[in-house]
């Protein structure tokens, strides 16, 4: 299961690298040139060698032309690597470009379902730690893989050529070499599963004490912390330094058997020079040097290839999970027939809605809502009622189980979700900020506005005041997540997008929970005028804003159990009447 | 990295085996083309026979035992002294960043911190792990190949000496030019991975404004750049393979050219010319792991660079010994005025109040005027530039944060909660609370309920970030874990946003029955959870605009009149 799996990873990241067909028959050439040239020069080298006789005049032409040609080979051999490497690189990182650029794409058409439903971390974890790892693994692979095994073989092939008994000996005593690393990294794998339980342990840990930092030092627990601390640290060092050292031992044991080649090269062609009678084949010095020289370099590609194999494997672990995020449903397109709303008046029913987030919790059933153009509408009710349920419907980021809800009488499933949404301005009480100026945060929803009209719809929403004092007014860059504004700031902020815009219809979720009262009371009055006229629909806790509305909807377990004005809904005497004598009467 | 060198010291000796054992293992590697020019020179053409032949074979197999049981010690040593230095770089980097003062770990953030700690570590023990490995090996097989090519033949020496000198300057060059140019692949993705975050956290509002477009080209943008950045750095680190490669057998055409003239004029023999060949080969090996290892210790060089910036951090809060005490009420703010640094107006400016003992100070005040500053500074969270915050008369930088903070109990905007179970989170504030005291701490705070509605009370297990239960619940937990520390004076820091009116008043009652009657400051935006104060500091825009009872205030602080009309506007203002 995890095989064909893993194989269906493989065979996509082919599939992606076969978009650059050429550059992989280019790499391909280079390393099968460069492979040939490294293996080519210590034969020249040894025919040199064989040139320089003791007690005799040498000839230097002779010597020369090895020289020529030897140097010939090494230029080529070295532009063809440098070549290799860098297309190795072009094709990574063009590869994990496009993978990085197709997951992120693919998240902006998932149903915000699964982004709410999965951890930040998590997808940002494999956007780009496991694309990072995927790339390191892929341009291992590229650069060592390949070239390791021509390697190989190329060795081989030239050891047979030049005496094929020695070539034989280093046959027989390489498999020891592969079973020796895979010994060892069959013992490694457990104790490196271990320390990495232990440190994402420890990440846990860190992650939360020095990310409240501020409350322990409030509490002064840093000894006691710190103790902590420690115990997990000791267990951490105890389990890497094994997992460490093991692993280690892969090289000096490799390199080991390396030697014993090495000596059993020495060996029989020393033999075979000092017993020179019957050779099987014609064998001087020149080539034993070349075939020492081979030795040396011959079993390290088998130290490369297994630690690449072990590397592309985890590469496509990484590349599965990038795959996962990609493969992941998108939300249903916009039927081609799905019409543009342009200027709605603004009435919005609901006629028999239902939706829960998980099927066995039921949350809106059977909700039933006319909303007439430009009428106000306060939802109100305890958390975890369905006020944000009500918003994520509205504006599409759900969709209905069954029922349906409609804008001036259309179907919203069969508008387009860009023309719905534009035509409505939202206020979160979870307010988020771009990483970018001021100036272009408010111009969001209208980003050819000039100058002067940001500056009036920030006046507007009072935020023009405060966005003055900042170091670099409105080209002030705002951090991410607008960690350099206060709360009410940001939501400030937020209102002015939204003054900028003017949508025909609103949605403010408790939009003003952070503002203090003082400049709340201050906006109050544009907001007024931003919902004249308009339809809205407010999630509010404050007091004005509920009165004020034409419709209150008072919503508990996902229903609407009361609706009415302030008055008829205290007249009531029901939910709503105790609602506002507990949160309102002193 | 220097710094960071003290680290070591409690692993001297391993710090030092390591590469010894490294030396030995390569010293023996040394000896073996020699040996094979002695089997060529002697064996082979001396006719000193077989069993010379299958001796010096057999010491070739001994040299590899040797350098195996060497290298094993080593790698044994290594991985002791970098795992050690980590653990005591770690340590010391919890404890360092547990001592930043507010301000600090303002300008640090906590993504940075956290990446220092974990990914930046274990970079550097990789680092130090391979250094202690490699970086002495290599250069030792590299200068003991030279000085053995010089016992050989002098003019053979030179041109080993020549070649290693190219060799470096092409490998530091490199590695020169390289080094910044992984910082900004580095920091563009960080810029990938704020872009991630950033369309994951801004997802509906991103969709709201019908944006997705416009992010997907963002993301593509910064893509982009970080590709061209990728494949700059790339290829010229690429340059490393071939030029090394180029500059060895450059320098082993030079050596048979020589080895031929010397070996025409009776100085050299054929089996030395081959012995000088190996060495050459073996510095080609050398230098390619060499290669490969200078891009980890790049990267670790980079993390110890970030590493070394929080370990230098002094905590910055003054402190001053001055201990005199001047007659003064119980807590007296003079004249204080705070910057954040870089911002042209104070955060607070030229505040000055008196708040006797148990007292009840309520402050409020629109956003950003400085409530949760003034507050911050009683506990000398962060510094004044002028003026002074005096307890019982003394200087709060003449006070030691400790016991400062020993009587202050603190519950903080953010309700923040730790994993373990609801009595180890109680008891940050007195670690040898006992259950009726937590119980107690718990009724007041009105959080009876929240916890033994829980299976298992006071061993209910809180998960990570108290996701198990709700803001205002979280909120209670938080106020609780304040007062079970008895202290004398309890700051509220807006802390009963999230409750309703009915618990914030049931709060408020039970606070001002309790018997050590403390000293409470009251953070908030509610006109009503501040008005019963013995003392309202109105702030707007870091100015003191107000200071005095309700009715005081009422009658002649028009912003409070402002804010509490605002509140009780309408007919139930006029019904109080």
């Amino acid at each position: 299961m995890i095989e064909t799996s893993r194989k269906g990873v493989l065979k996509r990241v082919l599939k992606q690298i076969a978009g650059y067909k050429l550059l992989v028959f280019l790499t391909v050439f280079c390393a099968l040139v460069s492979v040939a040239g490294t293996l080519a020069v210590p034969v020249f080298f040894g025919q040199a060698i064989d040139l320089i006789i003791e007690n005799a005049a040498i000839n230097y032409d002779k010597i020369f032309y090895e020289f020529l040609i030897a140097g010939i080979i090494i230029g080529i051999t070295c532009v063809a690597q440098w070549l290799m490497n860098a297309i190795n690189n072009r094709i990574t990182y063009n590869v994990v470009k496009d993978v990085r650029e197709d997951a992120f794409s693919h998240i902006q058409s998932l149903p915000l379902k699964f982004i709410d439903g999965h951890s930040q971390g998590d997808i940002v974890g494999r956007l780009v730690g496991d694309v990072d790892q995927f790339a390191d693994g892929l341009l291992m692979g590229f650069t060592q893989l390949f070239s390791g095994v021509l390697t190989i073989l190329g060795t081989l092939v030239i050891m047979l050529v030049i005496n094929w008994v020695i070539a034989i000996v280093v046959v027989v005593v390489t498999p020891l070499s592969l079973f020796v690393a895979k010994f060892i990294a069959s013992r490694t794998y457990s104790l490196f599963k271990k320390a990495s339980q232990i440190r994402g342990k420890q990440t846990a840990f860190i992650d939360e004490m020095i990310g409240n930092v501020k409350v322990v030092q409030a509490f002064s627990r840093e000894s006691e912390n710190l103790d902590k601390f420690d115990e997990i640290n000791e267990e951490l060092t105890g389990a890497s330094l094994k997992s460490i050292f093991y692993s280690s031992l892969t090289n000096p044991a490799t390199r080991f058997i390396n030697s014993i080649v090495y000596a059993m090269v020495a060996l029989t062609g020393a033999l075979m020079l000092v017993l020179s009678t019957p050779l099987p084949v014609a064998f001087t010095v020149g080539m034993l040097s070349s075939l020492l020289a081979y030795a040396n370099q011959y079993t390290k590609p088998f130290n490369e290839i297994s630690g690449v194999i072990t590397e592309l494997q985890n590469a496509l672990a990484c590349a599965g999970r990038i795959y996962e995020v990609i493969d992941e449903q998108a939300q249903k397109p916009d039927d081609d027939d799905a019409v543009e709303l342009s200027e709605p008046e603004g009435n919005v029913d609901f006629e028999g809605v239902y939706f829960s987030y998980e099927a066995d919790k039921k949350l809106i059933e059977n909700l039933n809502l006319s909303v007439k153009a430009g009428q106000r509408i306060a939802i109100v009710g305890p958390t975890g009622c369905g006020k944000t349920t009500l918003i994520n419907l509205l504006m599409r980021f759900y969709e209905p189980d069954k029922g349906k809800i409609s804008v001036d009488g259309v179907n919203i499933s069969d508008i387009t979700r860009r023309s719905l949404r534009k035509n409505y301005g939202m206020v979160l009480q979870d307010t988020w900020l771009k990483n970018c100026s001021v100036r272009q945060n408010i111009a969001m929803g209208k980003p050819d506005a000039g100058d002067d009209e940001i500056a009036a719809a920030a006046k507007a929403a009072h935020a023009h005041t405060f966005i003055m004092q900042l170091p670099q007014g409105y080209d002030t860059v705002i951090a991410e997540d607008g960690g350099n504004l206060s709360q009410g700031q940001k939501q400030l902020l937020c209102i002015s997008r939204i003054m900028l815009a003017l949508p025909p219809m609103l949605i403010l979720d408790e939009a003003t929970s952070s503002i203090d009262t003082l400049t709340e009371r201050r906006i109050q009055d544009a907001f007024a005028y931003l919902m004249k006229g308009r339809t809205s629909f407010v999630v509010a806790h404050r007091l004005s804003t509920i009165e004020k509305a034409d419709l209150i909807l008072v919503m508990k377990d996902g229903n609407i159990i009361e609706k009415g004005t302030h008055e008829e809904l205290l007249a009531l005497g029901g939910f709503y009447h105790k609602l506002y004598y507990s949160q309102f009467a002193v | 990295m220097r710094k960071l060198l003290k680290y070591l010291k409690n692993y001297k000796i391993e710090t030092v085996l390591a590469p010894l054992f490294k030396l030995l293992e390569a010293g023996f590697e040394l000896f073996v083309p020699i040996l094979v020019a002695a089997i060529i020179d002697n064996g082979v053409k001396g006719g000193a026979g077989v069993s010379y032949v299958v001796n010096a074979c057999l010491i070739l197999v001994a040299l590899g035992v040797v350098g195996l049981v060497s290298a094993v010690s080593a790698q044994y040593f290594a991985a002791r002294a970098a795992v050690g230095f980590s653990k005591e770089l770690r340590r010391d980097l919890f404890k360092k960043m547990q001592s930043l003062s507010y301000s600090q770990i303002d300008n640090l953030g906590t993504p940075k911190m956290i990446t220092v700690m974990t990914s930046d570590v274990n970079q550097i023990q990789s680092g130090v792990n391979l250094v202690l490995r490699l970086f002495m090996r290599s250069p030792f097989i590299v200068f003991g190949a030279m000085i053995m090519a010089f016992t050989i033949s002098a003019a053979a020496g030179g041109i080993f000496a020549v070649a290693i000198a190219v060799l470096c300057v092409v490998v530091f060059a490199i590695m020169l030019l390289s080094i910044p140019l992984y910082q900004k692949v580095q920091s563009r993705l960080d810029g990938i991975t704020a872009a991630t975050r950033e369309t994951l956290a801004g997802a509906r509002v991103i969709r709201a404004f019908c944006k997705e477009k416009d992010e997907i080209s963002e993301f593509s943008e910064r893509n982009t750049e970080l590709k061209k950045s990728q494949m700059f750095v790339g290829r010229i680190s690429a340059l490393l393979n071939p030029l090394t490669y180029a500059i060895v057998n450059a320098a082993i055409i030079c050596l048979l050219y020589c080895g031929a003239i010397e070996v025409e004029g009776g100085i050299l023999t054929q089996g030395k010319v081959v012995a000088l060949y190996n060495y050459m080969s073996q510095i080609l090996v050398e230098l390619i792991k060499l290669a490969n290892l200078i891009i980890t210790v790049t990267k670790s060089f980079a993390s110890a660079g970030r590493v070394a910036e929080v370990l230098e951090m002094q905590p910055s809060l003054k402190r001053s010994d001055n201990m005199n005490c001047s007659e003064s009420s119980f807590i007296e703010f003079r004249h204080v005025c705070v910057n954040y640094g870089q911002a042209a107006v104070n955060s607070l400016d030229d505040i000055s109040f008196t708040v006797e003992k148990g007292q009840t100070v309520g402050i409020i005040g629109g956003t950003g005027a400085g409530k949760t500053t003034l507050i911050n500074l009683i506990p000398h969270f962060y510094d004044v530039i002028s003026g002074e915050v005096l307890i019982n008369g003394q200087s709060v930088e003449s006070i030691g944060d400790e016991e400062l903070r020993r009587f202050c109990g603190i519950v903080p905007q953010r309700a923040v909660l730790f994993e373990g179970t609801v009595r180890e989170n109680i008891k940050w504030g007195k670690s040898d609370a006992t259950d009726e005291e937590i119980e107690e701490a718990l009724s007041v705070a009105q959080a009876t309920d929240v916890v033994f509605s829980k299976p298992g009370g006071l061993d209910y297990e809180i998960e990570q970030g108290g996701k198990n239960f709700s803001g205002g619940q979280r909120q209670r937990l938080t106020i609780a874990r304040a007062l079970v520390k008895r202290p004398e004076i309890l700051i509220f820091d807006d802390s009963s946003s999230a409750l309703d009116y009915a618990t914030d008043a049931n709060l408020r009652k039970s606070l001002s029955q309790l018997d050590y009657n403390p000293t409470v400051f009251i953070v908030s935006q509610r006109a009503a959870s501040v008005m019963q104060s013995d003392k309202i500091i109105v702030l707007d825009g870091g100015k003191m605009v107000g200071c005095g009872t309700h009715e005081e205030l009422l009658n002649c602080c028009p912003v409070y009149g402002e804010i509490y009309r605002s509140q009780y506007g309408g007919e139930v203002g006029a019904n109080d």
